[in-house]
C-alpha cells in the first residue's frame, strides 16, 4: 500500500497534476461536487421529496438578497414551493448518478464491442464496426432523443417517470456506446501484434485470458480519458432530455427538469428557478470538461485532435 | 472511384432499410392505423373489418415491404392529430427549421473564420486568449440554457428583440410552400436569437478546429519557403495557408450540419419555434405514432445522404479514403 502511494507521488501524472493551477482547482470542484450529491440528505436544508416540507404558499420567493426573499430559503423557492437549494442538491445527485452509470454502461457495450472486434478481427470486425459507424454517423442526442419519444410512447407518461433513472441510463448508455467502441477498437489494432501478446499465445493461453487479463489493461488509459469526458456529455444529454419533458419528471427533478420547469416562470420575473440550476450544472460541466482536457493532454496527446 | 462510390450508395441504401424497418416495427408495436384513420367513436366489428381491408392482419413481412414500397413513394401514413399525411406535415414544417439552421451556419462561418485565424496568428495575446477560454466555456454550457439566457437578457429585461415565434412571415411563391421569415424585418428580428443560441453550441468547435489546422499549416516548408521569398505576410496567412486549411473544415461542417438539426429540437423548444423539432415533440406528446416514424424516416434519410454525400466528394479530394475501404 505504502509502496504504491509512493509511486503514485512519484508518477508523472501527480506531478503534471501538482504543476498545474487548473486541474488542481477543477479537481476541487468536482470533489466538492461530488461529495455534495453523496451526502444530499445531510447537507441539504430540507428534503424536497418529502411533500411535508413543501407549501404552496411559499412559490416563488427570491433568494433570500432580494426584496421579499426570506433567511429560512437561501436561494429562494421554485414554483411548488420547494426549497431551490435543496432541490438543486438532490438534481445534482441525480444528474450524477445517472452521468456514471450511463457512462459505465456504454463503457461496457463499447469495450466488449471494440476488443472483440479489434483482437478477433476478419468479418466479426467488420459488422461490429460498420454497426458502431452507422450509429455514429447520426448524432447521439438525437439517437437519445428518439430512443426516448419511442420509450414514452410506448410505456406512457406514468410508468415512464417512474422508471426514469434505470431507463435513462439505458437510453444514454444506448446512444453513446460507438465512441468507447471506436477507440478501443484502435488501441487493440495497436496492442495486439506487439511480443507480450505473441508470447501470451505461445504459452497456450486462451483468447479471453489474453483479451481480458493482457490487453485490455494496455488500453485503459484511453478508457479513462474518455470516460471522463463522457461523464461530462452525459450530463449534458440527460439535462437536454429532461428539458425536453423526455428525461426526469417535476416530481423528482433533475437539474435538466428543474430549468425547464423554471423556463415557464422566466416571463414573470422569476429568473432565479431557472439561473442558479443553470450556473450549477455549467459549472459542473465545465469542471469535468477541463479535467478531462488536462488529463488527456497528460496521458494521451494524440487521443483526440483539436 | 466507381467502386467506392457504388460502394458508399449500397451502405446508404442498407442504412435506410435498417431505419425503415425500425420505424416499420415501432409502428407495428405501438401505432394503429386504424385509429388514425377514424379515430375512436367506431365499433369493434367495423374496426376488424377495416384492419381486414388495410391489410393489418398480413404477415410482419409483407406489411413491412408494403410500407417500403409506399414509403418509396412518399407516402409515409396519416398523421392521427393533423388529419393529413405525415409527409406532408413535415414538408409545411420544414421551412422554418431549415432558415433556422441556414440563419446558424452563416453566422458561424461569419464569426469563426476571423477568429481562428486571428488566434492562430497571434496565440499568445489576450485577445486569443480570452477567446480559447470562452471556447472551453461555450462547450460547456448546453444550448437551451443559452437560448434561455439570451431570452431572459434580451427579451424580458432590455426588451430589444422577440423572445418567441417566427413574427411576420410571407408567402415566397404564392403557393404557400415557403413561409419565409427572412425578407420580413419583423421575421428577421425573430430569427436573431434562435439563431445565435444555436450557432453557439458549434461555435468553439469550428474556432478551435480552424486554429489547430492552421498552426499545422503555418509550421510546414511551403510556408517557410513563402516567407524566404519575402511576400507579404497578409498573402502567406490568407492565401498560401488558410487555403489548405479550409479542406478539413468544409467536410466537419457538412457533418456538423446534420447535428444542428438534432439540435434545432432543443433550440425550438425554447423558442417556441414552429418548425419540424417543435412538432416532433408534440407528435410525442399526443403519441402521433404515424408523425412520429415519418420524422424518423425523414431525419434519418436527410443524415444518411448529407453523410454519403460528404464521403463521396472526400473521396474525390483524399484518395487515402477509397483506398482504405471504410
Amino acid at each position: 500500500m505504502k509502496r504504491s502511494i509512493k509511486r503514485f507521488k512519484d508518477s508523472y501524472l501527480f506531478y503534471s497534476f501538482k504543476n498545474d493551477k487548473t486541474a488542481m482547482a477543477s479537481f476541487f470542484l468536482l470533489a466538492c461536487f461530488i461529495i455534495l450529491s453523496i451526502t444530499a440528505p445531510l447537507v441539504s436544508p430540507y428534503n424536497p421529496y418529502d411533500a411535508k416540507n413543501t407549501d404552496i404558499m411559499n412559490s416563488e420567493i427570491p433568494p433570500m438578497w432580494l426584496d421579499g426573499g426570506s433567511s429560512t430559503f437561501i436561494l429562494g423557492t421554485d414554483n411548488m414551493g420547494r426549497d431551490l437549494l435543496s432541490t438543486m442538491i438532490y438534481g445534482l445527485r441525480i444528474s450524477v448518478i445517472i452521468g456514471i452509470c450511463a457512462v459505465a454502461l456504454q463503457a461496457f457495450i463499447g469495450i466488449m464491442m471494440g476488443l472483440t472486434a479489434g483482437y478477433v478481427g476478419g468479418k466479426v470486425d467488420t459488422v461490429l464496426m460498420r454497426i458502431a459507424d452507422i450509429q455514429f454517423s447520426f448524432p447521439y442526442l438525437m439517437v437519445a432523443i428518439f430512443i426516448s419519444a419511442i420509450f414514452q410512447v410506448m410505456f406512457g407518461v406514468g410508468s415512464f417517470e417512474k422508471l426514469a433513472v434505470p431507463l435513462l441510463v439505458i437510453i444514454i448508455g444506448l446512444s453513446e456506446w460507438p465512441v468507447y467502441a471506436r477507440t478501443i477498437r484502435a488501441a487493440v489494432m495497436g496492442e495486439k501484434n506487439k511480443e507480450y501478446v505473441e508470447a501470451a499465445r505461445v504459452i497456450g493461453l486462451s483468447r479471453p485470458v489474453i483479451m481480458f487479463r493482457h490487453i485490455l489493461p494496455n488500453t485503459l488509459t484511453s478508457v479513462m480519458v474518455i470516460s471522463t469526458i463522457q461523464v461530462a456529455n452525459v450530463v449534458m444529454s440527460e439535462a437536454a432530455l429532461s428539458f425536453l419533458g423526455l428525461g426526469m419528471p417535476v416530481t423528482m427533478p433533475s437539474l435538466g427538469s428543474l430549468i425547464r420547469e423554471g423556463f415557464e416562470y422566466i416571463f414573470s420575473g422569476s429568473w432565479w428557478i431557472t439561473i442558479f440550476p443553470g450556473i450549477f450544472l455549467i459549472l459542473f460541466v465545465l469542471v469535468v470538461n477541463l479535467l478531462g482536457d488536462w488529463l488527456r493532454d497528460v496521458l494521451n496527446p494524440k487521443l483526440y485532435k483539436g | 472511384m466507381f467502386a467506392f462510390i457504388i460502394r458508399r450508395i449500397a451502405q446508404a441504401i442498407f442504412v435506410m432499410l435498417v431505419i425503415s424497418l425500425i420505424g416499420f416495427a415501432i409502428k407495428n408495436k405501438i401505432g394503429d392505423p386504424v385509429r388514425d384513420m377514424v379515430g375512436e367513436r367506431v365499433t369493434p366489428q367495423e374496426r376488424a373489418k377495416i384492419r381486414q381491408k388495410l391489410g393489418l392482419n398480413d404477415p410482419f413481412i409483407t406489411q413491412y415491404i408494403r410500407f417500403v414500397d409506399h414509403a418509396v413513394h412518399g407516402d409515409l401514413g396519416l398523421s392521427f392529430f393533423y388529419k393529413k399525411p405525415a409527409l406532408d406535415v413535415i414538408v409545411e414544417k420544414a421551412p422554418a427549421t431549415m432558415e433556422m439552421v441556414i440563419g446558424a451556419g452563416l453566422l458561424i462561418i461569419l464569426i469563426s473564420l476571423p477568429l481562428g485565424i486571428y488566434t492562430s496568428l497571434k496565440p499568445r495575446t489576450f485577445f486569443s486568449r480570452f477567446v480559447m477560454g470562452f471556447s472551453t466555456l461555450g462547450v460547456s454550457v448546453p444550448v437551451f440554457l443559452t437560448a434561455i439566457m439570451l431570452i431572459y437578457i434580451f427579451g424580458v429585461q432590455l426588451h430589444w428583440l422577440p423572445s418567441y415565434g417566427r413574427g411576420k412571415t410571407v408567402d415566397v411563391f404564392g403557393n404557400g410552400w415557403w413561409m419565409s421569415g427572412f425578407f420580413t424585418a419583423d421575421g428577421l428580428k425573430h430569427l436573431i436569437l434562435p439563431c445565435i443560441s444555436l450557432a453557439s453550441i458549434e461555435l468553439p468547435l469550428f474556432i478551435r478546429l480552424i486554429r489547430s489546422e492552421m498552426m499545422e499549416v503555418l509550421e510546414t516548408d511551403y510556408i517557410k519557403y513563402a516567407w524566404a521569398k519575402g511576400l507579404s505576410p497578409m498573402r502567406i496567412w490568407l492565401v498560401h495557408a488558410f487555403k489548405n486549411t479550409l479542406l478539413p473544415v468544409i467536410t466537419v461542417f457538412g457533418v456538423q450540419i446534420g447535428i444542428m438539426f438534432a439540435f434545432t429540437i432543443l433550440t425550438e423548444t425554447v423558442f417556441q419555434w414552429q418548425g419540424m423539432g417543435y412538432m416532433f415533440l408534440e407528435a410525442v406528446e399526443r403519441s402521433d405514432t404515424s408523425l412520429l416514424i415519418a420524422y424518423l424516416v425523414v431525419v434519418g434519410s436527410v443524415f444518411v445522404i448529407v453523410n454519403t454525400v460528404v464521403d463521396i466528394i472526400y473521396g474525390f479530394i483524399n484518395p487515402t479514403i477509397r483506398i482504405a475501404g471504410r
